[in-house]
């Protein structure tokens, strides 16, 4: 049977692994490399190394500590953040990622999808939308505003409408932040996602607001996610995939337990 | 929370052993692998997880001298099915099956696991292989999300040897549309919608639909079989 996915991500500034809330106040949370190799051992289904300054200048010490985690690393390995072109894409393959994230620069050229998935194939293409509830919208979950420049600017665009195009154009994955939720540890924001799962026929990652494992079991049930990324969850010791996973098991979520 | 996994026990009767599952064997003599680069995605994976179980690939992208004397050869591929086109513009689709009536073992994974059948409806106009009769289709429409993406589990046929060890409840990481039929080939089967085939093994061919490099320990300890594979004693 197909299992619900566990994704660590590890949000990395300048080589370092860092967690903030709602985008800022970083904290130094170690060494990516180190970080990836602890959560795939405690059984994580996947990692995402995510590049949240993502600078012209930083670009060469993202290559080397991209190469470094993908080094011992044998699950699914995304990288994302400040990926602008088919080219960028290439360079963070050839150092060992199996998919890319693009977000900012999807938005401004939504083309970059198409580009990407038909050098590498789509499931090499994860579009991820930072999405934040418009309360003045008709319908304030589907019609969530996205944002880019990691949760700054507006974008106009609406969640669902945006998701679909992604798709369209050839996305694999969609992975989705509900900004309201993200860094809260107060749940993810299970309406938005069942709403964004329930209108595309790929697979949705959750990330934003994990706390408990309850948060994990209404993610997968009311908010039909195929996997869901943790982050602070699993930072500073507060719990390993695998207990999480076993937790899971318990109320009938379908995990893979690692060997 | 509990570090002993009684929920393993609960789950499939006994405690999968892990220990030997990121073991490296650099003993073996005959471990030269021909990997072939077809440009379709990323070949990175792949060569790493070799270099972790301690051989050095040889890459080809056409030049058929490493396939003429190659000794195990891998295809990797994920993307399209057309992009196989490619082995057959560079003249490496008859190396290959030269290759395997020579007896080297032969692995495809994803894509290259698919390009061993007759084709795919991915690409009709593209044969591919044709060592196994049938075509690969689609997965048939229903409510689950096409492409099939996340780790399942392998329900093994006995007598595997690609899949020699690999227990109940062990799983693997998985992404694709399309899939091979189950026949007297398949060597493990997967469901997903439908059943279908996981891995496929005649002799010294085999295929497999998920990614073992991606794996985890479990998808190493194939790689593994498969570079340790020989030739079973002539009668």
């Amino acid at each position: 049977m197909i299992t619900k996915r566990i994704i660590a991500c590890l949000d990395v500034h300048g080589g370092r692994v860092v967690k903030g809330v709602q985008f800022v106040d970083l904290v130094d949370a170690g060494d990516p490399a180190t970080q990836a190799a602890r959560h795939a051992r405690e059984g994580a289904d996947e990692i995402v190394l995510l590049d949240i300054t993502a600078t012209h200048e930083g670009r060469a010490t993202l290559l080397d500590t991209v190469r470094r985690t993908a080094r011992e690393l044998f699950v699914p390995f995304c990288v994302g953040g400040g990926i602008r072109t088919a080219d960028d894409a290439a360079q963070v393959f050839e150092a060992g990622a199996d998919k890319v994230s693009v977000n900012s620069a999807a938005l401004a050229d939504p083309k970059l999808i198409d580009a990407i998935g038909r050098s590498f194939g789509a499931q090499a293409v994860v579009v991820a939308i930072d999405a934040r509830r418009d309360p003045k919208a008709a319908d304030p979950v589907r019609d969530a505003e996205v944002f880019v420049q990691g949760g700054r600017k507006p974008t106009g665009r609406r969640v669902v409408e945006w998701a679909r195009e992604a798709e369209a154009r050839g996305a694999g994955e969609i992975l989705l932040t509900s900004m309201d939720s993200d860094g809260t540890r107060a749940g993810f924001d299970c309406e938005l996602t069942a709403a964004v799962s329930e209108s595309v026929g790929i697979p949705v990652i959750a990330s934003g607001g994990a706390g408990t494992v309850g948060h994990f079991v209404d993610v997968f049930a009311q908010g039909k996610a195929d996997a869901a990324l943790a982050a602070s969850i699993f930072h500073f010791g507060v719990s390993s995939a695998r207990s999480l996973k076993e937790e899971l098991a318990k109320f009938g979520v379908s995990v893979r337990l690692p060997c | 929370m509990a570090d002993e996994p009684k929920d393993l026990r609960l789950l499939f009767g006994f405690k999968i052993d892990c220990k030997d599952r990121y073991k490296v064997n650099r003993e073996k003599d005959q471990m030269s692998v021909t990997v072939i680069d077809y440009k379709a995605g990323n070949l990175t994976s792949v060569l790493k997880a070799l270099r972790h179980l301690g051989v050095e690939p040889e890459v080809t992208d056409g030049d058929l001298s490493p396939v003429e004397s190659a000794e195990r050869i891998v295809l990797p591929g994920v993307g399209h099915f057309s992009a196989t086109e490619r082995l057959d513009a560079t003249g490496l689709t008859p190396a290959i099956r030269a290759a395997i009536a020579r007896g080297v073992p032969f692995l495809g994974i994803c894509v290259g696991m698919q390009w061993l059948y007759a084709g795919s409806s991915e690409a009709p106009e593209q044969p591919g292989l044709g060592h196994f009769a049938e075509p690969c289709t689609r997965f048939a429409e229903s409510t689950e999300k096409v492409p099939h993406v996340g780790w399942n589990s392998l329900e093994v046929k006995n007598g595997s040897r690609l899949l020699a060890g690999v227990e109940p409840g062990e799983y693997v990481y998985f992404t694709h549309s399309y899939k091979g039929p189950v026949t007297g080939d398949t060597a493990a089967t997967t469901f997903y919608i439908e059943p279908f085939a996981a891995a496929v093994e005649r002799g010294n061919v085999m295929g497999v639909q998920f990614h073992p490099e991606k794996s985890g320990g479990t998808g190493l300890k194939i790689l593994r079989n498969f570079l340790s594979w020989q030739a079973k004693e002539r009668e």
